[in-house]
């Protein structure tokens, strides 16, 4: 299951430190990143293989909102269908 | 990889313009539980319930976690109970209606539909007592839906079942006095029903549907609205090319929904109806299109084409996007679930006559608009015979879902809650259809529905 991490907030330092080193830990693999700031709003959104991860999506999921929460920024996984149904054909 | 803007748009669909799944609907047939019997019958209907959806509300929960998208709803729809009741010896059916209560409830999901009827050409035995037990059902049960078809464009229009569902209405609306009759909001009097609609209240398994189903509906006027704001002034190509690829946006996360649940329900996926079906809450609004193209409230002179443009624009993106389109597919134009539609009434600008010619031309009907509790039982049935009239010779379904509320007149409103949300009371025409209704017997089909 391939998967997009996206986060979304006020550009801090660390943030793309925490997600990685989470995926690292869980042992999903990154494929790619991507990230822009407009201003001092930060988005970064990270394309993650989850196929050999050591955790469910659910466990993933709370991990993640763990690291949104102490860094003070809005992180979410979306299995990557969704998007693709929107924007490929 | 996706771009950053292609991911930020679907998350702002999803979460400024309240996109959303709006329902996983399971049909079921119960046409295997039938029985002489009433205590084995409900017992069966309880039990192959229970046991097909067992899985149905958490794998929508599992659906939503994993993909980020709100599923709104989990719901059931059932074989017309008069047929599945025809053989048992009983004169009111209001049993197998707790059956189906019962089982929604210990599923979890928040309705079951298909305590129905399909009349449009005649009467069974079971028609008549299942019509007859509307009342008493929907007043006794929480989350069951009905639904009765007294007209088709193959059938004409039974107008002894227009003129029998005026009284059920009042019997109903009376039995739910007490919380602003909100049982009618859970019966709908259809013409040209379909048999795969995931949309409560007016959803039922028909008879040529498979042992079961999924069937998706999705939902989401704000993005249409939000689309329409970038293309301000520009000529109605332009707008009717945006809402269809709008809407094939839209469709397409049905259609990966309706793949997902049915693959991991084991059930095959039926339909995905893409209907632009307002809540209540702000952002999600179809009188907010209309505002948006360019009418200063719904109900405005130009709020009839602005809405077939609009319906048909939607029905257009969502063909393409989904290997099967069923349901309803198209805008609805409820009353209290449309805050956009509940300032037009409101303003004085959205009246009950513009909102008849609205359905000529949206995908459904007259659609929980609430009225004065002493409109007479035959002005009902007009309204019924009038709804019904414009299914029949366009071919198209309608319905009415319409609520006489005891003690209120013009001037109050009734609060339902939740997405049925609040209405304003809406004049109603006073002058007398009683002799009009009282003739009974059949309007017969249109001559263009021969076409054997």
């Amino acid at each position: 299951m391939k998967a997009i991490i996206t986060v979304i907030g006020f550009d801090k330092v660390g943030i793309i430190a925490g997600v990685s080193g989470l995926m690292a830990r869980l042992n999903a693999n990154i494929l790619d990143i991507n990230q822009t700031v407009f201003g001092t709003n930060f988005i970064m959104a990270m394309y993650v293989d989850l196929t050999e991860m050591n955790v469910s999506f659910k466990e993933l999921k709370e991990e993640l909102d763990k690291i949104g929460e102490s860094i003070g920024v809005n992180v979410r996984i979306q299995r990557e269908e969704i998007f693709n149904a929107m924007h490929r054909l | 990889m996706l771009t950053t803007k292609e991911i930020m748009d679907t998350l702002k669909m999803i979460d400024e313009q309240k996109l959303d799944v709006r329902t996983i609907t399971m049909g079921i047939s119960l046409l295997d539980c039938a029985h002489s019997d009433i205590d084995i019958v409900c017992n069966n209907i309880y039990d192959k319930i229970t046991k097909y959806a067992k899985n149905l509300v958490k794998v929508g929960e599992q659906i939503e976690e994993e993909y980020g998208i709100k599923v709104v709803n989990k719901r059931i729809a059932v074989t017309p109970i008069s047929i599945v009741a025809a053989a048992a010896k009983t004169d009111n059916y209001t049993p197998f209606a707790l059956a189906l209560d019962r089982a929604a409830k210990e599923v979890g999901v928040n309705f079951i539909g298909g305590f129905s009827a399909l009349v449009q050409k005649g009467y069974t035995n079971a028609d008549r007592i299942l019509i007859d037990s509307i009342p008493q059902a929907l007043s006794e049960t929480d989350v069951v839906c009905a639904s009765v078809n007294v007209a088709s464009t193959k059938a004409g229009i039974n107008m002894d079942a227009v003129r029998h569902m005026g009284g059920i209405i009042k019997d109903l609306a009376q039995n739910t006095a007490a919380n602003d009759a909100i049982g009618c909001a859970k019966l709908v009097v259809f013409a040209n029903a379909v048999e795969d609609n995931p949309f409560m209240a007016g959803a039922f398994h028909g008879v040529g549907e498979p042992e079961c189903a999924i069937n998706v509906g999705v939902s989401g006027p704000g993005v249409v609205k939000s689309a329409l704001e970038k293309i301000k002034g520009m000529p109605f190509d332009v707008v009717a090319d945006t809402i269809k690829k709008t809407s094939f946006q839209i469709t397409r996360v049905g259609q990966l929904v309706a793949m997902e649940a049915s693959k991991r329900l084991g059930v095959p996926y039926g339909i995905v109806d893409l209907s632009l079906a307002p809540t209540p809450e702000i952002g999600d609004s179809v009188a907010h299109i209309f505002e948006e193209m360019g009418l200063e409230r719904a109900g405005a002179h130009g709020t009839t084409a602005a809405l077939a443009m609009l319906n048909d624009a939607v029905k257009k993106g969502g063909v393409m996007a989904s290997s099967h389109v069923g349901g309803l597919s198209g805008a609805f134009i409820p009353v209290s679930e449309d805050a956009g539609m509940i300032d037009a009434v409101l303003a004085g600008a959205l009246t009950f006559d513009k909102l008849e010619a609205m359905t000529s031309v949206c995908s459904v009907g007259l659609d929980m608009i609430a009225i004065p509790g002493d409109t007479p039982k035959e002005t009902i049935s007009a309204m019924i015979a009038d709804e019904a009239a414009i299914g029949m010779i366009n071919a198209k379904t309608t319905a009415v879902r319409i609520i006489p509320v005891p003690g209120k007149g013009v001037g109050d409103s009734v609060e339902f809650g939740g997405l049925l949300g609040h209405a304003p009371i809406m004049a109603v025409n006073s002058m007398s259809s009683k002799d009009f209704i009282d003739r009974g017997g059949r309007i017969p089909a249109p001559i263009h529905s021969f076409k054997n």
